[in-house]
């Protein structure tokens, strides 16, 4: 059994490696190889900065993107986003004009428009995760609403469909704390970030059998 | 709600863990990683490292000393000092930092902070201002510990910095530091309220009063101290607690919501 967390050129994988491998006893691959991920049972695609960035980052690793399309659409293997690897998901990131997403999950990457003119962007430090059913995904087993998760981002997604809003956060407004659709969860926070809560989420997913 | 942030700090020299009063009389408190895992388990909400060895031949210390700690915590981790160029932050974020603080570099060369923002993304770039009051209501930047003036004003360079890319300043008043006064709560209100992006306070905590002084009067959306933590005068259970009984919204230590 593996884990492969995709190296598509963004940000510190180290620490999100390290969570993982906390976790389980699967190997855990940082790995840029689509072989690699073809060949996966947990997929995590994880992402910081700005959304044109990162999709032109995973883009630009050559055979990816159907890789990925192989084994999360087609075979249904476990996916987990996180932060901006949870916004690819989207139709639409509408930072600095729009960027294509995955369209996976249908929405829009929008900014935060806090009510309290007063609120900081970006969105940094701990919150609380609502969440927004009374039977939770699998995922978000044993956290309870209000256990806290470790956030930072000045946008966030708004799905379509509101059936893919697993858990929201409140900044100024109700913002998508974690979301997802048949094989496939994406957390706006830092699970790697985020302490017991987000060690178990990360347990959690890795034990899911979607 | 989002919560404050309580960040203790460990001032790092040839990988151990010391902490001065304004930078003299340096006293050896520990181990950074060990320190690290206390802070963890304390409930600490972020933890930042001060690199402050002198020479670069001892950078390899530091890389080995986070890449220890990011095993072994899961929590933010900011590590600032010596960062002048970009391999320097993509060293440090490939051992394990989550954000690099940086200093003195931002003075001599200011477009480091664009460049760094770019490669790196603004998440990841903490812009470190030191500065000292020069007249009533102004304030100026320092270098080097607080040695150097620079001729900057604090505010006007605060907001270059965001506009530059920096995602979050952390703002040091080099005239409490040391201390244990409290934060320079007038200096931060006005950075604060200048910037869109959140400050973190430090320098001069000596009690817990200061620590909500530091969010009510300063607007600060962080707090962080080294000695009052480190030398064992209060707990980071104490001081969330005493910052909730004030009215902030704080994270508890232990996150009842959890079944584990």
């Amino acid at each position: 059994m593996t884990v492969a967390i995709i190296d598509y050129g963004s940000g510190n994988l180290r620490s999100a490696a390290k969570a993982f491998e906390r976790m389980s006893d699967e190997k855990v691959i940082v790995t840029s190889d689509p072989k690699v991920v073809e060949a996966a049972d947990h997929i995590v695609l994880p992402g910081v900065g700005a959304y044109a960035d990162c999709r032109a980052g995973l883009r630009a690793v050559e055979g990816m993107e159907d890789a990925l399309q192989k084994t999360v659409i087609e075979a249904g293997r476990p996916f987990l986003g996180i932060c901006v690897g949870m916004q690819l998901l989207a139709t639409i990131g509408e930072e600095f004009g729009g960027t294509e997403g995955l369209d996976w999950i249908p929405g829009h990457v929008k900014a935060i428009e806090p009510d309290d003119a007063s609120l900081k962007i970006p969105h940094m430090g701990w919150n609380e995760l609502h969440g927004v059913d009374e039977s939770l995904h699998p995922v978000l087993d044993d956290l309870d609403h209000g256990a806290y998760a470790y956030f930072v981002h000045s946008y966030h997604f708004v799905p379509d469909n509101k059936d893919h809003l697993l858990a929201t956060t409140p900044y100024g407004q109700t913002i998508t704390a974690v979301i997802g659709r048949d094989n496939i969860v994406g957390t706006q926070f830092h699970p790697e970030k985020s302490q017991e809560t987000g060690l178990r989420l990360i347990k959690n997913f890795l034990g899911w059998k979607p | 709600m989002l919560t404050t942030r309580v960040i203790p700090c460990l001032d790092v020299k040839d990988g151990r863990v010391v902490k001065g009063v304004n930078f003299v009389g340096l006293k050896d408190a520990g181990d950074p990683v060990e320190q690290a895992k206390i802070y963890d388990a304390a409930g600490a909400d972020e933890l930042t490292f001060l690199d402050i060895t002198a020479s670069s031949d001892n950078r390899e210390t530091m890389y080995d000393v986070i890449s220890r700690t990011a095993e072994a915590i899961f929590m933010p981790l900011t590590v600032g000092g010596g960062v002048r160029e970009p391999e320097d932050i993509r060293k440090l974020l490939l051992a394990g930092a989550d954000k690099v603080s940086i200093n003195t570099a931002a003075v001599h060369n200011p477009d480091f902070v664009k460049v760094a923002a770019e490669k790196f993304g603004s998440q990841c770039i903490v812009v470190a201002i030191d500065a000292k009051t020069v007249a009533p209501g102004k304030w100026e930047i320092f270098t080097h510990g607080g040695r150097n003036p620079t001729g900057i004003d604090a505010i006007e360079w605060a907001k270059r910095m965001v506009s530059l890319g920096a995602g979050e300043l952390l703002v040091t008043s080099m005239d409490r530091d040391g201390t244990k006064a409290g934060f320079n709560n007038e200096m931060n209100r006005a950075i604060a309220d200048a910037v869109s992006v959140p400050i973190i306070a430090s320098g001069g905590v000596g009690n817990l009063d200061h620590l909500v002084e530091g969010v009510t009067l300063g607007h600060a959306s962080a707090v962080l101290a080294a000695s009052i933590f480190h030398f064992g005068e209060y707990t980071i259970a104490e001081a969330k607690a005493h910052m909730a009984a004030a009215g902030l919204n704080m994270r508890p230590v232990n996150d009842k919501h959890l079944d584990m």
